[in-house]
């Protein structure tokens, strides 16, 4: 019964979304405003139907109903319990559920937070989100039920991907997708602002924090994706870009770029154009990504069973969406043009270049991810895009971003010069470059050049951050959410910068091979092989090795690497072992077994690994800081009297209701 | 042209180049390579393995193999790598492979620590050999029978469960048993 009322709550959210998309937009336009009244309840409908398909599928997974064929093909009696609840979004249907899910989410929180503003506006913005859910919702209905039964019914499920059971990897989907999707809330803001013909400060004062906590949650989601490929996939890396990390990354960097040209849009009224193409573009990279892994286009380590019929429908409906959203730019935005003007060396241009690097960043990771589809499009042979490409060509970008923002920060709005501060930025490049000089020299000596300037600019940027807040400090004046947001957030560009420098620098690593008793050395660090034993789990079985890591004789860490094999689907998992320090991780990986006792093992030190995720960790929490500021609240009601006093520029009066 | 529309034109043949990725993808999954039921191309390429030696075609005529395309740099050839080591095993049918555009010294090592399931590997440095048997994207693997015909062609990991459906029925009953 559970399964057909699930379905039965899709099919009520996706006919509710389709009022809430017509009434949103038709309402406004039209200046009906029984219609728009209508809106937010539709909102409220479709968050209870979406809420009740989710509970649905989590019963079925929880009292292993293998009828349903999604739970067949991923769960097992045999699985833990929390794995059951995560594997909802263990494959293709269930995370487009997840997806929808999250949507609902963020709409009920737009509804709740924007629905005191001017009304035309507010439904305007969930009229917008109303399509793209109604979207997404037709998609899973149409091609990825996860509902659909099997007669006759399973007698146990095909288990859950054994590299998707780990707390982890549990978590990385539904954090990612609140980032993803939540770009989908400026979006919306975008798309409501040009439907509308205004946008102004205030705008970009409601749009600021919608945006900062969908990059927040994002930035969150692909390091905890990261940390899982590092101790999850066995092999030690931590970043591989893989096509769909590359569409994790996309609509980060975009995104990134937003929330520093909002930030000019909202304290000076420039950019406007500029603003509403990144918002568009953030949410895009969002949909070209789910395009990318779920038509099976590209061919990644994450890509569960594609099909080409996905792939057409994400196709369309990319181009509706995007291609509507492009059009109406091209329509609106020229009458949104900024008027205000600044000086070549103010904190205006620093943004811009800011957005040019970022965007730049971005395209050259898209570049590198189509380009076996294009190249293979235009018959000029097959070609092969890997790190090789990707490293390089990513830093061409960034490095001069480093050194921009920490230079930029000490400009002012509108007003030229950095004159100023340009004792303070000298002293803080100056002991960056001492300490990257330093590390350089001293540390390790096969170190390359990007050791000194990755580290340098990373110390820099650090200091740099710190000069106005501790300055501020010093002379009594109090700290804004939003400014110690921002200094926490280039503290963990630059943690993160010299965390990434370090490991790419300083990584020791081999594969040896032991056998029991023996030992080897791997930087500095001597490898015992102790014992080999069985491992026996809930749903796998395997040989666990017993490792011990001695420095200069003294015991560092015993680590228990495992190879284990899952029974149901027969597949052979490594399972690293790492010992966390605070300076490094030592990883052991058990090989294969090369007879007369021996085993293949690699041995790994990653220094400053851990400080990589802390870095992405420190960026969110800035990124929050500086979301919870005053002034978001206190726009709220500044909106309010603005909403009493005025029309809409688009003559929509009619439909207006005061708060 | 108006530069609010150099957004929606970019779009449009980013949109282009998707429908054309679309309608090729078939190909790699339920319509069959062009390459099937073809000659298998051949090649002369240095030995991984066995430095100053060359892995010819001409060497398995005769022998139904399996031709492997991986490289260390691809992620999900990690992924199928234990798939390979368990058919090589089981010893019904050589494995080839093709060391795709890699660091010869980076191929032998991953070969020394997860395994080598194959009887010949030949170094395509500089990925020619791949465009002749219309590499996509690695991983790939084919089946040539022993008239040196490509029978069937796998894009993406290898599984023991794909072997199992597609690859071990199209074997000879004598290779096969």
């Amino acid at each position: 019964m559970l399964p057909e009322l699930g379905e039965f709550a899709l099919i009520l959210a996706l006919l509710l979304s389709a009022l809430q998309a017509f009434f949103g937009i038709a309402g406004p336009a039209l200046g009906r405003a029984r219609w728009q009244d209508s809106v937010v309840p539709a909102v409220a409908g479709q968050f209870v139907m979406v809420l009740t398909a989710v509970g649905c599928l989590v019963a079925s997974f929880v009292n292993n109903d293998f009828s349903v064929q999604y739970v067949a093909e991923n769960s097992n009696s045999a699985l833990p319990l929390f794995y059951r609840v995560a594997a909802l979004w263990g494959a293709h249907e269930g995370s487009l559920l997840l997806w929808i899910f999250l949507l609902a989410c963020w709409t009920l929180a737009v509804a709740i937070g924007v629905a005191r503003l001017r009304q035309a506006f507010a439904v305007r913005v969930l009229g917008v989100l109303g399509v793209v859910s109604f979207g997404f919702l037709l998609f899973t209905l149409a091609t990825s039920n996860p509902f659909l039964r099997l007669d006759p019914a399973a007698p146990d499920g095909r288990d859950l991907n054994p590299l998707l059971q780990d707390p982890a990897l549990a978590a990385h989907p539904p954090i990612l997708y609140t980032g993803y999707v939540g770009f989908a809330v400026a979006f919306a803001f975008a798309c409501a602002a040009m439907l509308e013909g205004k946008l102004d400060e205030t705008w970009a004062r409601l749009t600021r924090p919608w945006a900062s906590a969908a990059w927040a949650f994002l930035t969150c989601g692909i390091a905890l994706g990261s940390w899982w490929a590092y101790y999850d996939l066995g092999w030690g890396g931590y970043w591989f870009w893989d096509p769909v990390e590359n569409a994790s990354f996309m609509p980060w960097l975009v995104g990134t770029a937003l929330i520093h040209s909002l930030a000019a849009t909202e304290k000076r009224g420039l950019f406007k154009s500029w603003t509403l193409l990144l918002a568009i573009l953030a949410f895009s990279m969002s949909l070209l990504g789910t395009f990318l892994v779920r038509s099976g286009v590209l061919v990644s380590v994450h890509s569960f069973a594609a099909d080409p019929t996905r792939g057409i429908f994400i196709l369309i409906f990319l181009i509706v969406m995007i291609g509507g959203a492009f059009s109406l730019y091209a329509w609106r935005a020229p009458a949104l043009r900024s008027k205000a003007g600044f000086e070549i060396v103010s904190r205006e241009s620093f943004l811009l270049f800011n957005n040019i690097l970022l965007v730049v960043a971005a395209a050259t990771v898209l570049g590198g991810t189509l380009a076996p589809l294009i190249s293979d499009a235009l018959h000029l042979g097959t070609l092969s895009v890997g790190p090789q490409y990707f490293g390089p060509m990513f830093l061409v970008s960034m490095l001069p971003l480093l050194a921009l923002v920490s230079v930029g920060l000490h400009a002012k709005w509108k007003r030229g010069g950095v004159v100023e501060a340009r004792r303070p930025i000298l002293i803080t490049l100056g002991v960056g470059v001492v300490v990257g000089l330093a590390v350089f020299v001293g540390a390790f000596a096969d170190a390359g050049w990007l050791t000194p300037v990755g580290i340098a600019l990373g110390v820099w940027l650090i200091l740099s951050s710190l000069i106005d807040p501790l300055d501020r400090l010093r002379r009594g004046l109090s700290l804004s959410r939003a400014v110690l947001g921002m200094t926490v957030a280039h503290i963990g560009l630059g943690v993160f910068a010299i965390a990434v420098t370090s490991v790419q620098s300083f990584t020791h690593e081999r594969d040896i091979a032991l056998a029991i008793g023996e030992s080897a050395p791997v930087g500095g660090y001597q490898f015992r092989f102790d014992k080999l034993e069985s491992v026996d789990g809930p749903n796998y079985d395997g040989v666990g090795a017993q490792i011990s890591v001695l420095r200069e004789g003294a015991l560092v860490a015993v680590l228990h690497p495992e190879k284990r094999h899952y029974f149901v689907q027969g597949s052979v998992m490594t399972e690293a072992s790492i010992a966390v320090k605070p300076t490094r991780n030592i990883l052991v990986a058990l090989g294969e077994d090369l007879g007369a006792g021996r085993w293949s093992i690699r041995a790994q030190i990653r220094p400053l690994i851990n400080y990589v995720w802390i870095a992405a960790l420190i960026m969110a929490i800035g990124g929050v800081l500086a979301l919870s500021d005053r002034r978001y609240r206190t726009a709220r009601v500044a909106a309010e009297r603005a909403a009493a006093g005025g029309g809409s520029a688009a003559g929509t009066a009619v439909g207006e209701q005061g708060a | 042209m108006n530069r609010y529309f150099v957004p929606l034109g970019s779009f449009v043949l980013l949109a282009i180049v998707l429908a054309i990725g679309i309608r090729h993808s078939p190909d790699k999954g339920l319509i069959q390579s062009p390459l099937i039921g073809k000659p298998a191309p051949s090649f002369a390429l240095p030995d991984l393995t066995a430095p100053g030696r060359e892995v010819q075609a001409s060497q398995f005529s005769g022998r139904w193999y399996v031709f492997n395309v991986w490289g260390t740099w691809c992620a999900e050839c990690r992924a199928e790598h234990p798939a390979l080591v368990a058919i090589a095993k089981s010893g019904v049918i050589p494995l080839v492979g093709l060391d795709w555009k890699d660091d010869d010294g980076d191929a032998r090592r991953w070969l020394s620590e997860l395994g080598d399931p194959y009887v010949e590997v030949a170094a395509d440095r500089d990925g020619r050999a791949a465009i002749d048997w219309g590499v996509y994207g690695a991983p790939e693997t084919f089946l040539v029978n022993d008239r040196g015909v490509i029978v069937h062609k796998q894009i993406g990991a290898m599984t023991a469960e794909i072997w199992q459906r597609d690859f071990l029925p199209l074997l000879p009953r004598r290779a096969g048993s």
